[in-house]
């Protein structure tokens, strides 16, 4: 019969558990999860790449909402259970939900440490522990003012690093001498305070925090020595302590944890308890190897085998800082038995040291230079006598044995039980024999595969490497993504040989560069079909059956299969005719919902597509066309009203929004392309969010690029100033034809400016006036193609097909 | 059982990896036409979310939904990758230019 087992919290641990268990016992149990917050369970060491901006919530999720259905698993969302009742055998949550148990997992993690200072409560004091953290941060480093960090370990110095990303002006508060002291030497905390300095991060050590200052919110930090730090913001990282409250209430054994067995059994024989809430042999855990070793204990034992048990090692710690390089592992304390081996390079910003007791290796720290992180690992696992490299053993594995320094060489002569991702223990042997067994040819194969790698992903470069050496020539770690899987090529490549090889269709392309699949797919297609349009705007044939839907009719679909109309209206200006004619067509075609966008112009939502050519055919009749709202083109220029209306207004931004907009329309781009004019630096078409905006000011025309405001929240970067209208058009449309040339298919124009660099980009719009000008003609050549109204060709009759069904079949039967 | 097949129109009604859609009283059917000229019939409904498979991108013998990205094979009407579940397929014949499917729920209702 099914077991019942219930599972407290939905992190990291006992999610693995249930990986295990599903492979160890599938059908055995039927899961129920609660979980406080309201979502998925999520990779929580990558949530600092999520606050920098490098990810975006959906690439951290582990499981998502498809697994647990696949499995069966009930998931309560948002509940946090209150209470255990051991004797009935059942747990209920604050919303009223009892569930029974056979087996009781508790994994309620930890809870941030809150120093008890007056003011920890005003709002804006924020810990760092998950999402709903991170999601309040990036909301306050849009005011872009100054945060406070508290605690200069590993998760508070990757707090202010991303927040410095964002655009704060960041000071870290440590109270000890130096920063990461539990994982660092002093030398090397001094050179990670350097690097943090050189970010433009204020570090202040030794720094006792007296109170959190501020009426009603927070306004700064108060130091023990009466130095005030002004912040809006402070983020708390000064460490955790495990949730055991809930145990303890039970009446379950809690030390500093809850006290679990070898097999991750607490004092009651049927709860387990894994994750930072459990203590075992004394310990607690925080980073994830040895959480994930308690997930694998765990499900051994739910699964029946009860010999697993639970061993400790030391795991080594790693910055989730994008160009700082550190690595720290074990004991490097100094004492009497022990000796040490140092090497240090200031120019190049290396320390290297090594700790070693009896000729054996006891502790590591690198910094700057942490590629033999792996083989020391290695070395002090095994304890290896290293008498005989005494000499050499400094400079790193690629100097034992006269071996010239090479990478490659030092991943090849590890051996196969090397650990190579600390994450998840997988050593050497596991990743090559898998490549070679499942035939595994991309990283995020190895990943699926074998997990190296797909946690924190410190050690990419390792696997690559083994990649390298298993594949041979087949893997080149230098090659970029592939576009899809019916190719091996990236972006940047296809476009290059489209160009280079003069590939003018879709089938030219396929056949030159050796795609894998007979008709590409749906994400190649579309992708071509751009670089196509983009590169031959006179030869190439659009190829409509290569363009996703919205793009084919020219409408946008819904949730329900109906579509969405958007006219254009230029600079978002309207007037009583148009007004009339889109409440005629309202009222004809009984449309449900009509919508003001974002954009400035009106959405009629709900129609029929066989409707659509007849709506068009009426708005077109008032002198209405497509606002491409559906397009992976130039969508809108949003205005204000400027110097004919704005008693603060400094130039015509009405006036010249519509005539970028009557200039640019139709335009294809790599994504979609929205603009907007402001008057005057009040801003009120919010111009400093779009992927281009204008900032009218007295003197002329400051031009704004790459902002978002959509799944990531920018503010734009400053192209430059220019004095008049015609200036402004020409550098504007010569910027979108730049990012139409170079950019990726859907990637919009702030990323593409990120790869490409501000600077490159301002040399040539600004900078270069020949290259400007080139840009320029080549937008105004592409355009004598695209400017033609797709509404006005399909009112004509083109594309028939699409707006009927094909037969209609069967009701006249049924009616008889 | 006796099928009854039913004429929706000619091959060339439908565009090259393309589809139209046939209206009966059970809701869509999307006729497909690939690169190869293969023809398939599946119900216009997408397991995932309900998405109209017909206005899809068809590559190979498969449609990628314009909803969420499922990837439905022609042949199977399962999905295709890491997602699971499966839509009906209808039998077609071609007659020259000519195609019919078979629609046996409607024959013995009209019956």
């Amino acid at each position: 019969m099914t077991e019942k087992l219930v599972i407290i919290g939905n992190g990291m641990a006992p999610g693995r558990m249930l990986e295990h268990l599903f492979e160890q016992a599938p059908g055995r149990y039927a899961v129920t999860i609660f979980n406080a917050e309201p979502r998925v369970n999520y990779d929580r060491i990558m949530l600092s790449p999520v606050l920098s901006g490098e990810k975006s919530y959906e690439e951290i999720v582990i499981h998502g909402d498809g697994w647990y259905i696949q499995h069966g698993i009930t998931l309560y969302k948002g509940h946090k259970i209150v209470a255990i009742d051991r004797a009935a055998k059942t747990v209920t949550s604050d919303h009223g939900v009892t569930e029974n148990y056979d087996k009781l997992v508790i994994a309620t993690g930890s809870v941030p440490f809150i120093i008890p200072v007056p003011g920890k409560d005003l709002p804006g004091v924020l810990t760092y522990r998950d999402l709903d953290d991170v999601q309040a941060m990036l909301l306050a480093a849009q005011s872009r003012e100054k945060a406070v960090v508290i605690g200069g370990g590993l998760l508070g110095l990757e707090a202010a690093a991303g927040l410095a990303s964002r655009g704060m002006d960041v000071t870290v508060l440590h109270v000890m001498p130096t920063l990461m002291e539990r994982q660092l030497d002093p030398a090397a905390g001094y050179l990670l305070q350097r690097a943090v300095e050189d970010r433009g991060i204020k570090v202040i050590t030794k720094a006792n925090t007296k109170q959190i200052i501020g009426d009603g919110k927070v306004e700064g930090v108060e130091l023990a020595d009466g130095t005030i730090i002004p912040a809006t913001l402070v983020v708390m990282a000064v460490g955790i302590r495990p949730s055991a409250g809930l145990a303890k209430d039970a009446g379950l054994a809690v030390n500093r944890g809850i006290v679990v067995d070898s097999g991750m059994l607490t004092s009651d024989g049927d709860i387990y308890s894994v994750g930072e809430c459990a203590e075992v042999d004394g310990m607690v855990y925080g980073l994830v190897a040895p959480l994930y070793e308690m997930a694998r204990v765990a499900a051994s034992h739910l699964a029946g085998d009860r010999s697993a048990a639970f061993v400790h090692s030391d795991t080594p710690t790693k910055l989730k800082v994008t160009g700082i390089n550190l690595f720290s592992l074990g004991d490097f304390a100094e004492g009497d038995d022990r000796e040490e081996i140092v090497l240090r390079d200031a120019t190049a910003g290396v320390y290297k040291r090594v700790v070693l007791r009896q000729n054996r290796i006891i502790g590591t720290v690198l910094y700057g230079e942490t590629a033999d992180g792996a083989w020391f690992n290695d070395l002090k696992k095994k304890q290896t006598d290293i008498s005989e490299m005494r000499d050499t053993l400094i400079f790193g594995q690629a100097y034992q044995g006269g071996a010239p320094l090479d990478p490659m060489a030092a991943v090849a002569a590890l051996p196969d039980d090397a650990e190579i991702c600390g994450c998840n223990g997988v050593c050497k042997g596991k990743i090559t024999s898998t490549i070679t067994a499942k035939a595994l040819t991309s990283l995020d194969d190895v990943r699926a595969h074998t997990k190296a790698s797909a946690s924190c992903g410190s050690c990419t470069g390792l696997v690559e490497q083994l990649m390298s050496l298993t594949l041979g020539a087949a893997y080149n770690p230098a090659t970029v993504t592939p576009m899809c899987t019916c190719t091996t090529l990236g972006h940047d490549d296809v476009r290059r040989l489209i160009k280079a090889k003069g590939l003018k269709t879709i089938p030219a392309v396929m056949q030159e560069l050796e795609w894998k699949t007979s008709c590409g797919c749906a994400k190649c297609r579309p992708a071509l079909n751009y670089y196509l349009v983009c590169d031959f705007p006179d030869e190439y044939a659009d190829d409509y059956q290569s363009r996703y839907i919205n793009e084919r009719v020219h409408a946008n679909i819904q949730k329900d299969g109906t579509y969405s109309v958007v006219p254009r209206m230029w600079g978002g200006v309207t007037n009583s005719n148009e007004l009339r004619a889109i409440a005629d067509v309202v009222d004809k075609f009984e449309i449900p919902m009509v919508k003001v966008t974002g954009g400035q112009r009106i959405d009629l939502l709900g129609i029929e597509k066989e409707d659509l050519p007849a709506v068009w055919a009426d708005l077109g009749k008032a002198g209405f066309v497509s606002g491409q709202a559906y397009a992976k083109g130039l969508r809108t220029v949003k205005t204000c009203v400027g110097s004919d209306w704005c008693r603060f207004g400094t130039q015509d931004s009405t006036g010249l929004g519509i005539r970028i907009e009557k200039f640019m329309w139709g335009s294809w781009t790599p994504a979609k392309l929205k603009l907007a004019v402001s008057g005057c630096p009040r801003n009120c078409a919010e111009a400093t969010c779009k992927d281009i905006g204008v900032i009218c000011v007295d003197s002329g025309f400051e031009i704004h690029f790459a902002g978002a405001a959509g799944l990531d929240i920018k503010g734009t970067e400053v192209l430059g100033m220019v004095h008049t209208e015609d200036e402004a058009l020409e550098y504007i449309v010569a910027l979108a034809q730049m990012y139409r040339e170079q950019g990726r298919y859907l990637e919009r124009i702030y990323k593409w400016a990120k790869r490409i660099g501000l600077d490159e980009i301002r040399r040539q719009i600004m900078g270069d006036a020949d290259k400007r000008r080139g840009y320029y003609e080549r937008f105004v050549f592409s355009q004598k193609f695209a400017q033609v109204d797709p509404w006005s060709e399909r009112v004509s009759g083109k594309d028939k097909h699409e707006f009927k069904p094909m037969a209609t079949v069967g009701f006249a039967q049924a009616a008889e | 059982m006796t099928v009854n097949w039913i004429s929706i129109g000619l091959l060339t009604d439908i565009p090259l990896r393309g589809a139209r859609c046939v209206k009966t009283p059970d809701g869509k059917i999307a006729v497909f036409r690939t690169a190869e000229n293969q023809i398939f019939a599946i119900d216009d409904h997408c397991p995932h979310k309900g998405g109209p498979l017909s206005q899809g991108i068809v590559h190979g013998a498969a449609v990628t939904c314009p909803l969420h990205n499922w990837v439905i094979s022609l042949e199977t009407g399962k999905a295709l990758g890491a997602d699971e579940g499966s839509v009906r397929t209808i039998p077609v014949r071609i007659d020259g230019e000519h195609l019919f499917i078979a629609l046996e729920a409607l024959a013995s209702r009209a019956a």
